[in-house]
């Protein structure tokens, strides 16, 4: 059909057809404003690199910060493969007692941010930690410190807070991805092993890469955590230089290296992916099916997957609740004085704000696709869920980045002062930063939901007389309400969580819930940041509880072999 | 009287190397109140016909009119809502949130609340369904979904309906009587109607016309029987029904074939030329004749008629329709030929043919 006469006589036609498809102009216009938005900010860390590329204005040291992002994220990265995979493998393949509850519980730790598991976990094992003491009573006073504040204990922090995510990568690829292939396998005569071996796991490859590259990208986002344990990453350093100091143009160029990790994550899962992307998924089989264990195999089973679940999320809770009674008792003035209450509706407020945001940008694009964009308004719309995948570091001087720009703009146009962001540091600022990282979740349920709508209905819509507008109230969003619920519960949480942006972004004497946590561990008032932290993983239960229920929909489907 | 639609010269394609079929140079004129039937195989374009007369698709060039006016083409755009276009879809795409009286008054909205309510209940009345209107979608059966979504497109007063495999949907003892009701409906309405379908047996039952499609192009528009006793080449008259073909000759007007002479073909007196019949098992006769070379091969019992398949003496088969009844087995010797006032078509290479060309006269 490529070379039919029309198409060389509507060469407009064409070019329509990329930019716009069947859709309309203003709503598409609305998704390349929107890509625009959140990528903006990654552009302007780009853009100074490379006007700086000859002489980046790199701090002394950032060899050793290089270095030590390096070793973390291999040490984490080996950890959680370790970890979540070794779990999934195990609840997957054998049945032993508590295997079905751990199954699902084990994706807990999910809710504990990392940086309140490491205040918790540096608090026991510390030097006047109870580990460390207890050490000393039997070991005698001659011990010295043990080297807990180190690049090990980040990575053992991190591991167990991000372990899950490959962890339900895994259990998924295992079960779902073709169990008709691993039933071809097991009657050509390869055994459990082999099979699993020889055809699951290359098969799992994908998801598993895709499991580590979302862990690469949370150890990339994160320099508070570390900082507890004195490890100076990359995105440490780009706090430093901004926060430290305010050498805007160091902060830039580390930020820039921070997105070079980035890029490198997004290389490497490209490459692990390999050929594997057209994996074949369902089919009818059975698939794995589970070997039950008996004595002392399936007590070290359990054992095993209680002792994670312990260290990761029960034992820091305990801790955590003993704390926040005993800072109760002691003094509940000190504990909820007017602080926690204006901290608290920041926190509320900023992630409010933000998720209605997120959700009526999220609805505006998927409602423009559904009104049939062309090949660039669903590129734009792609463009916009990377913003999940950039690190904290990088969208929060992109951001700055951003406001400088407007500032020099607005300027050069005669006023006076730009917009005056950049200067105060900005409310605005954050709000900004979380719209770019957490429109992708956000789109992703409401596009989930839309894609529950069948063409005709919105087609039928149409030729009935209503207008784009109508269709998106009359006909759009009340079947799509399920997938803006999930959108703003999930954007909620993840902003209320948030920790490095706030820390990047808020102007003076701004200080959100998760902030305040930060501040309290730091200076190690354990028991006044209890509460604040037992509240912040209180919340962030909510869309684990949410995971739990497909993880067990999984389940399910497999069976005792 | 101005036509209901009327496309000329429309083309579109999906461009790059997109399997998408295109529809390429379509022209077409549709009177209000007709019923156009559209058949073609799958991926011939008839869907993209639809949705270019919809609006849901941009034509590449060519023109597309509803009442006269220039809805696409020539600089001309009008989105779907703003086009008079009703659409009956497949799986009918009611809007499972609202009742039965909300979707049809769905696309009354401009209409003062009083009206749109009588609007509303005189559009369920007359598919029959008043009593149903505050149920909700998923309560009716298929067949009264199916009433609904005519209704609702119907209400708001189209200038063209457009169906696009309604009755694919529905139980093969359901469908009947759907397609009767949907008849009448339309026809009451007035509204001009394309109907698509890939079943030959509804385009040719309920189209005034039937518009034969393939990779994009109209192959024939014309009255049913027209384009099944006359069909304009070799894919119509085998798409429209079932169709054998056998070498044969045209000698002063006398058609003869392998089964002697076929018939009389008035007009081609002074032809001689080499040419292929169509033959369509009701026009095939058959007769016990121990002597003859062609045996029937396959029966098959189809209630009314029984299709006997016949293999000449040349290796070509030919297929009859013989009465509930007359049942030959496979073996059986049979003379074979055309039932008297048969008037098959003739065809040269791919093309029917319904005048002798010239250059076959001189001969």
């Amino acid at each position: 059909m490529s070379t039919l006469p029309v198409d060389a006589a509507a060469p407009r036609a064409r070019v329509r057809r990329f930019v716009l498809g069947s859709g309309r102009p203003a709503w598409s216009a609305l998704v390349a404003l929107v890509a625009l938005v959140v990528a903006s900010p990654v552009l302007s860390v780009a853009s100074s690199a490379l006007a700086r590329a000859g002489s980046p204005d790199l701090p002394s040291g950032v060899g050793a910060m290089v270095a030590t992002t390096l070793l973390l994220m291999l040490g984490v990265g080996v950890g959680t493969l370790a970890l979540g995979a070794g779990l999934a493998w195990l609840v997957t393949a054998y049945e032993f007692p508590l295997r079905g509850v751990l199954s699902w519980l084990l994706v807990l730790p999910l809710a504990m941010p990392a940086y309140i598991l490491g205040f918790v976990f540096l608090s026991f094992l510390d030097y006047a930690g109870p580990a460390q003491t207890a050490l000393r009573g039997v070991l005698g006073d001659d011990l010295g410190p043990l080297p807990v504040r180190s690049l090990g204990g980040a990575i053992v922090v991190l591991t167990l807070t991000l372990y899950p995510y490959v962890y339900l990568m895994a259990r998924a690829a295992f079960l779902e991805l073709a169990p008709t292939a691993y039933d071809a396998a097991r009657t050509l005569g390869a055994d459990r092993g082999r099979a699993f071996r020889k055809v699951l796991l290359p098969l799992a490859r994908p998801s598993l890469a895709a499991g580590l590259a979302l862990v690469m990208m949370e150890t990339l986002t994160d320099f508070a955590t570390v900082q507890y344990f004195n490890v100076r990453t990359v995105s440490v350093g780009v706090y430093l230089a901004w926060k430290g100091s305010y050498r805007v143009d160091s902060a830039v160029a580390l930020a820039s290296l921070v997105l070079l990790f980035a890029v490198a994550v997004l290389a490497g899962e490209r490459l692990l992916r390999g050929g594997a992307r057209y994996a074949q998924r369902g089919g009818r089989g059975r698939g794995l099916e589970r070997r039950p264990l008996s004595g002392a195999r399936a007590a070290l089973a359990t054992t095993t997957g209680l002792v994670v679940l312990a260290a990761a999320f029960a034992l820091p809770v305990v801790q955590l609740v003993s704390w926040a009674v005993a800072g109760l008792r002691r003094d509940p003035g000190r504990v909820l004085d007017e602080r926690f209450a204006d901290h608290l509706s920041n926190s509320v407020s900023v992630a409010a704000i933000v998720a209605v945001a997120c959700v009526l940008l999220s609805l505006g694009m998927a409602h423009a696709l559904r009104l049939g964009g062309g090949r660039l308004v669903r590129g734009a719309a792609q463009l916009t869920t990377f913003g999940y995948a950039v690190p904290g570091a990088v969208v929060g001087i992109g951001v700055l980045g951003v406001f400088a720009g407007a500032d020099t703009l607005l300027e050069a146009i005669g006023v006076e002062g730009g917009t005056g962001l950049l200067a105060t540091g900005s409310v605005i600022g954050i709000l900004y930063a979380y719209v770019v990282r957490f429109t992708a979740p956000a789109y992703q349920a409401v596009d989930a939901s839309f894609s529950r709508i069948p063409a005709p209905l919105t087609l039928s819509a149409l030729s009935l007389g209503a207008r784009p507008t109508r269709v998106l109230t009359r006909v759009h969003l009340p079947l799509v309400r399920p997938g803006v619920a999930v959108a703003t519960i999930l954007v909620l949480i993840d902003a209320v969580k948030e920790l490095p942006l706030v820390l990047l972004l808020r102007p003076f004497g701004f200080t959100t819930l998760s902030v305040w946590v930060y501040e309290l561990a730091s200076e190690n008032f354990w028991e006044e940041a209890a509460l604040p932290s037992l509240l912040i993983v209180t919340v962030a239960v909510g869309p684990v509880a949410f995971l739990f229920r497909q993880v067990k929909l999984v389940d399910v489907n497999s069976r005792v072999g | 009287m101005t036509s209901a639609l009327t496309l000329t010269q429309v083309s579109k394609s999906y461009g790059g190397r997109d399997a998408d079929p295109a529809v390429r140079g379509v022209s077409l004129d549709v009177s209000p109140g007709e019923l156009l039937t559209v058949i073609g195989p799958s991926g011939c374009g008839k869907s993209t016909l639809l949705r270019l007369v919809a609006g849901l698709e941009r034509p590449d060039a060519g023109r597309i009119e509803i009442e006269g006016r220039a809805v696409a083409g020539d600089g001309a755009w009008r989105p779907p809502e703003g086009r008079r276009v009703g659409l009956v879809f497949q799986d009918h795409a009611l809007f499972p949130h609202l009742t039965v009286a909300r979707n049809v008054a769905f696309g009354l909205d401009r209409l003062p609340r009083k009206e749109r309510a009588a609007r509303v209940a005189q559009a369920l009345e007359r598919v029959g369904l008043a009593h149903v209107a505050d149920r909700h979608p998923h309560e009716l059966s298929g067949g009264e979904q199916q009433r609904v979504a005519l209704a609702r497109a119907l209400a708001p007063g189209p200038a063209v309906v457009l169906l696009d495999e309604p009755f694919s949907s529905l139980d093969e003892n359901l469908r009947a009587k759907v397609r009767t009701d949907t008849l009448a409906l339309l026809r009451e309405s007035g509204s001009a109607a394309i109907l698509v379908t890939h079943d030959q047996t509804e385009a040719l039952a309920l189209g005034d016309r039937v518009a034969v499609m393939r990779d994009g192009v109209l192959e024939q528009v014309a009255e049913p029987a027209t384009v099944y006793e006359e069909p304009v080449n070799r894919f119509v008259a085998t798409f429209m029904g079932e169709a054998d073909f056998l070498p044969a000759h045209v000698h002063d007007a006398l058609l003869t074939s392998e089964i002697g002479v076929v018939s009389t073909v008035p007009g081609w007196g002074g032809t001689d030329l080499d040419v292929e019949v169509m033959l369509r098992p009701h026009e095939v006769a058959l007769e016990v004749d121990p002597d003859a070379t062609s045996r029937v091969v396959a029966v098959e019992y189809h209630g009314a008629f029984v299709l006997h398949t016949v293999r000449l003496g040349s290796g070509a088969t030919l297929r009859s329709w013989q009465q509930h009844g007359v049942r030959h087995p496979a073996g059986t010797p049979v003379a074979v030929s055309v039932v008297p006032g048969a008037r098959p078509v003739l065809l040269s290479g791919e093309v029917a043919l319904s005048a002798p060309p010239e250059a076959a006269r001189r001969l």
